[in-house]
C-alpha cells in the first residue's frame, strides 16, 4: 500500500506486532463495533488470521460480518463479505462469541480432578448462582477464554471485546481476585468440618451470626459446595496467574473506546489511570460518535448568529426565491426554518464544546489515537466496519458508504412517530395529540441522507477542519 | 395506569449510562414537591446521587436534601446490622465488626444474600411507613433481575434461618402493582433500547415486580415541523444557499456548515426515533412510554435534575 501517514504506519505496526488487543471502555460507546472494525481492517490491510471475540453482540454484528450467528465456536467470515465491500482480504477474519455458562462449564471440566467431581460441581444448585453472580465472574471468564485462545496459537491476532464493568478495575483485577478467592482464609473457614468451627475462637462469632441468619443447613450446603470447588484450586490459581501474565505481556495491548459524553468519558479516564497504574500497554484510544469540528468553528458560529438575526427580514425574500414550485414555502415557514437551523446550531455547538473539553482532558492523559464521527444509522455490513477502521487508521479521506437506505426506503415516513421532546421545544406541540406524528404528507422521499453526510464532509473540507492527516480535529492537537 | 408517584416503592433501572440516577433523583424531587415524604436510595454507592443532588455524602442513615426529601446509599453490612438490631434483637452489634469481612465473603459467594439485604432494607422502609415513596436508583440491567428475584430465589436455597422467614412480607410488597413498580430508563440508541426490551421481558418472567413504565431519556427535539423539512432541503440547494449566504452577509462555506449541522441534527434525531419506534413496538401496550428531552445545557447537578423533574412532571 501507499507509504501512508505516520499514524497509519503506527496503527499498522501495532497490530502487526501485537498478538492480543483487549478492547475496554464504558458500556454503550460502540466497543464491540470498534473491536470488530479493528479486526476487519487488520485483515484487509495487514493480513493474518484474526479472531474477534465478542461478549454480547447485537444480532447486527453477526449480520454485518455476513455470518448467520455467533457462538462459542469461531466462524470464518466469508471472503464474499470482503469482496462485497470491494476489498480483497489479505488474511482471514474469524468471529466468536463468549458464552458465559458454556465457558464456566468448560473451565470446571478442565480443572476438576476427575469427571465425577466435575459432575458434582456442575450439578450443585449453588454452582449456577455462584458462577453467574460471583463478582467479576464475567470479566474473569472473558480473560480466561482469551488466554485459552492465545495458547491455542491458531490466530495471529486476537481482538477481544470485554463485558461492560461496573468498575473500571474489575476487568484488570479479575484474574488476581480469582486466585485470591481460592487462597482466602475465609474459604478455608467455610470448608472446615462443622464441629471444629465451633472451637475456633477467631471464627466463632461469624458462625454464630451466620447460623442465626442463614441457618446451619445452608452453611453446610455452602461448605459442601466449596469443598468440591476447592479441588479445582491449583488449576484455577495457576491459570489465573497465567492469564494475568498474558495481560501484562509485551504481546498484549489495550484499546480504550469511549464517547465524549460526561459519564463515559469520566469512566474512560478512570480506566486510563488504572491501565497506567498497572503499567499495561494502551495502544489505542478511540473516541467514538464525536460531533464534527465545524460545530466548534468560530466563523461558522458567527454565521449561525447572523442567520438567526436576519432570518425574520430575509424570510420574505427567500420565500420569493423558492417560488410556487415549493409547497408551503411562505415567509412564515421560511422564517421558522431558518430560525430552527440557527438555534439547532447553537444547541449542538454547546454539546460540541463540552465534547471538546472532555477530549482535551482525555488527550492530556493519553494521546487520542482517533476520533470517529457520528455516523447516521447503524453499521450493517463489512464496508461500514472497514470505513470505521479507516478512521482509526487515520486515512486522510474516508469515503463512508451511504447510510443504510434500505431501512428508510420502505415507505418509512420521513418523520417517524416519535417522542414528544418536552422542554426543548420552543413551540407548542404541532403533532397529533399523543405525540404520534401522522406520516407527513407531501414530504420529499427520504433520499437526502447520504448526500447530507457528503455535504457535511464537503463543508468540513471547505472549512479546512476535516480530513487532516490522522482524521483528527485541530482541537486534539 | 396507576400514577407513578402513587406507588410506594419504585425501582429505577436500565442500561448503565442512560441516566438512571438522574431519573431517580428527579422522581424523588418531584414526589417531595407534591408533599410526599420521599426517600431516594442509591443501591450502588458510587456517589452519583450525591452529585446529582449536590448535597454532600448520602450515608446509609440518610441525608436531607430538601423538605420531605431524604437521600441514602445502600450498605449491605449496615443493613445487616440494622436488621439484626431492630428485627431480631440479636445482641451482636458490638461483635459484628470483626466478622464483617467474613460476612462480605459469604455475601459474595452465597447467592442472594447481598440482594436480600438490599431489598429487605427497602421493603422495610416501605413497611415501616417512614416514607410515602421510596425511589430506588437500582442496579443496572445486568444485576437488577437477580436483585428483585432474590426474595423468591432465596427460599429455594436457604431452607431455614431468619433470612428465609423474612421473605414473605417482602414478596407481599414487591408483587403488588399498586405499591411497587419498576421503571426502565433508556435512551434512543440501539443497545439501550434492546436491553430495555430484554429487561422488560425478564422482569415479568423472573421477578415479582411489575413494570410501571419505560422512560426514554435524552430525546432530541424535533427540528422541523410538518412540511418544514422540505423547505429546508430546498433552501439548502447550493445555488439558493449561496444566495442566502450573500443576503445574510456570511460566507457560503460557513452557511453550508450551519446547514450541514442542521442536517446532522435531523439525522441523529431520526436514528433515535427509529429506535424508539422499535421500543414502542416491543413493549406491551399497557406499559406507558415517556420521553425526557435531551439537555443541551448542563447535563448534571441539581439544576439539571430540576429541569428533568419538570419535564417528568409534564409527562406524568
Amino acid at each position: 500500500m501507499a507509504p501512508g501517514t505516520a499514524r497509519q504506519r503506527q496503527v499498522e505496526q501495532l497490530l502487526a506486532a501485537r498478538e492480543v488487543v483487549v478492547a475496554c471502555g464504558p458500556g454503550g460507546v460502540g466497543k464491540t463495533t470498534t473491536a470488530a472494525a479493528l479486526a476487519a481492517t487488520t485483515v484487509a490491510r495487514v493480513g493474518g488470521r484474526v479472531l474477534v471475540l465478542t461478549v454480547d453482540p447485537a444480532r447486527r454484528l453477526a449480520d454485518a460480518l455476513g455470518i448467520g450467528g455467533l457462538g462459542n465456536a469461531a466462524i470464518k467470515v466469508p471472503d464474499e463479505a470482503f469482496s462485497a465491500a470491494g476489498v480483497r482480504p489479505r488474511g482471514e477474519l474469524w468471529a466468536a462469541m463468549l458464552d458465559m455458562s458454556e465457558s464456566w462449564d468448560a473451565l470446571v471440566r478442565r480443572h476438576a480432578p476427575d469427571s465425577r467431581t466435575a459432575d458434582q460441581i456442575l450439578g450443585n444448585p449453588l454452582y449456577q448462582n455462584i458462577t453467574r453472580r460471583f463478582a467479576q465472574g464475567h470479566d474473569y471468564i472473558a480473560m480466561e477464554r482469551l488466554y485459552e485462545l492465545h495458547e491455542g496459537g491458531e490466530y495471529d491476532l486476537l481482538v477481544v471485546d470485554t463485558p461492560p464493568s461496573r468498575n473500571a478495575l474489575d476487568l484488570l483485577d479479575a484474574p488476581e481476585r480469582m486466585s485470591e478467592f481460592f487462597s482466602s482464609r475465609l474459604l478455608r473457614w467455610l470448608t472446615v468440618p462443622y464441629r471444629s468451627r465451633l472451637v475456633n475462637v477467631a471464627s466463632r462469632p461469624f458462625y454464630q451470626v451466620a447460623d442465626r441468619v442463614l441457618g446451619s443447613q445452608f452453611l453446610q450446603d455452602l461448605a459442601d459446595f466449596f469443598i468440591l470447588f476447592q479441588t479445582m484450586r491449583d488449576g484455577f490459581v495457576a491459570r489465573a496467574e497465567a492469564v494475568n501474565r498474558l495481560l501484562r505481556d509485551v504481546r498484549t495491548t489495550f484499546l480504550l473506546v469511549t464517547t465524549l459524553e460526561a459519564v463515559p468519558a469520566r469512566e474512560a479516564e478512570e480506566m486510563l489511570e488504572a491501565l497506567q497504574k498497572r503499567r499495561l500497554h494502551l495502544g489505542l484510544l478511540v473516541c467514538n460518535k464525536v460531533l464534527p469540528s465545524l460545530l466548534s468553528d468560530p466563523a461558522v458560529s458567527r454565521a449561525a448568529e447572523q442567520l438567526a438575526e436576519k432570518a425574520p427580514q430575509l424570510a420574505g425574500q427567500i420565500a420569493e426565491m423558492l417560488g410556487d414550485g415549493v409547497p408551503n414555502a411562505s415567509a412564515d415557514v421560511v422564517a421558522t426554518v431558518l430560525g430552527e437551523v440557527a438555534s439547532s446550531f447553537a444547541n449542538f455547538r454547546l454539546v460540541a464544546t463540552r465534547e471538546a473539553e472532555l477530549l482535551g482532558e482525555l488527550s492530556a492523559a493519553h494521546e487520542v489515537s482517533a476520533t470517529v464521527g457520528y455516523r447516521a444509522g447503524n453499521i450493517t455490513d463489512l464496508a461500514g466496519l472497514l470505513a470505521m477502521g479507516a478512521r482509526i487508521w487515520g486515512d486522510e479521506e474516508v469515503e463512508e458508504p451511504p447510510a443504510p437506505r434500505s431501512t428508510r426506503r420502505q415507505g418509512q415516513p420521513r418523520r417517524e412517530p416519535g417522542p414528544r421532546p418536552g422542554g426543548q421545544r420552543r413551540r407548542p406541540r404541532r403533532q397529533t395529540a399523543e405525540g404520534g406524528t401522522a406520516p407527513p404528507a407531501g414530504t420529499a422521499p427520504p433520499a437526502g441522507h447520504g448526500e447530507k453526510a457528503a455535504d457535511m464532509r464537503r463543508a468540513e473540507r471547505t472549512r479546512g477542519t476535516g480530513g487532516q492527516p490522522g482524521g483528527t480535529s485541530p482541537r486534539e492537537r | 395506569m396507576i400514577d407513578l408517584l402513587e406507588r410506594q416503592l419504585l425501582f429505577v433501572t436500565g442500561k448503565g449510562g442512560t441516566g438512571k440516577t438522574t431519573v431517580a433523583a428527579a422522581l424523588g424531587l418531584l414526589a417531595a414537591g407534591t408533599g410526599r415524604r420521599t426517600l431516594v436510595c442509591e443501591v450502588e454507592p458510587k456517589g452519583d446521587l450525591s452529585a446529582a443532588y449536590e448535597c454532600g455524602p448520602t450515608p446509609f442513615e440518610g441525608r436531607k436534601v430538601v423538605a420531605l426529601l431524604t437521600a441514602m446509599s445502600m450498605d449491605t453490612e449496615a443493613s445487616l446490622r440494622e436488621y439484626l438490631r431492630m428485627i431480631l434483637r440479636v445482641p451482636v452489634v458490638g461483635r459484628i465488626g470483626p466478622v464483617a469481612r467474613a460476612f462480605d465473603f459469604v455475601a459474595t459467594a452465597a447467592p442472594g444474600i447481598r440482594e436480600i439485604l438490599t431489598i429487605g432494607k427497602l421493603c422495610y422502609e416501605v413497611r415501616a411507613q417512614h416514607y410515602d415513596l421510596v425511589v430506588v436508583d437500582a442496579s443496572a440491567t445486568g444485576h437488577i433481575v437477580g436483585q428483585l428475584a432474590a426474595p423468591t430465589g432465596i427460599n429455594e436455597l436457604v431452607k431455614v434461618g431468619v433470612v428465609q422467614s423474612q421473605t414473605r412480607w417482602m414478596l407481599d410488597i414487591l408483587r403488588d402493582p399498586a405499591r411497587t413498580g419498576a421503571v426502565i430508563v433508556t435512551t434512543p440508541e440501539e443497545m439501550p433500547v434492546s436491553e430495555a426490551v430484554d429487561l422488560a421481558g425478564r422482569l415479568q418472567q423472573e421477578t415479582p415486580v411489575h413494570l410501571a413504565c419505560v422512560i426514554a431519556n435524552r430525546v432530541l427535539p424535533e427540528l422541523f415541523g410538518r412540511g418544514e423539512e422540505h423547505v429546508f432541503d430546498e433552501i439548502a440547494l447550493p445555488g439558493r444557499r449561496a444566495e442566502l449566504a450573500r443576503s445574510v452577509g456570511a460566507g457560503d462555506a460557513e452557511i453550508a456548515a450551519v446547514f450541514a449541522a442542521a442536517s446532522l441534527a435531523v439525522t441523529i434525531r431520526r436514528d433515535g426515533a427509529a429506535h424508539l419506534e422499535h421500543l414502542r413496538r416491543e413493549l406491551a401496550d399497557e406499559v406507558p412510554l415517556m420521553y425526557l428531552p435531551y439537555l443541551f445545557g448542563r447535563a448534571h447537578g441539581l439544576r439539571a435534575i430540576r429541569r428533568v423533574a419538570q419535564s417528568l412532571g409534564e409527562e406524568l
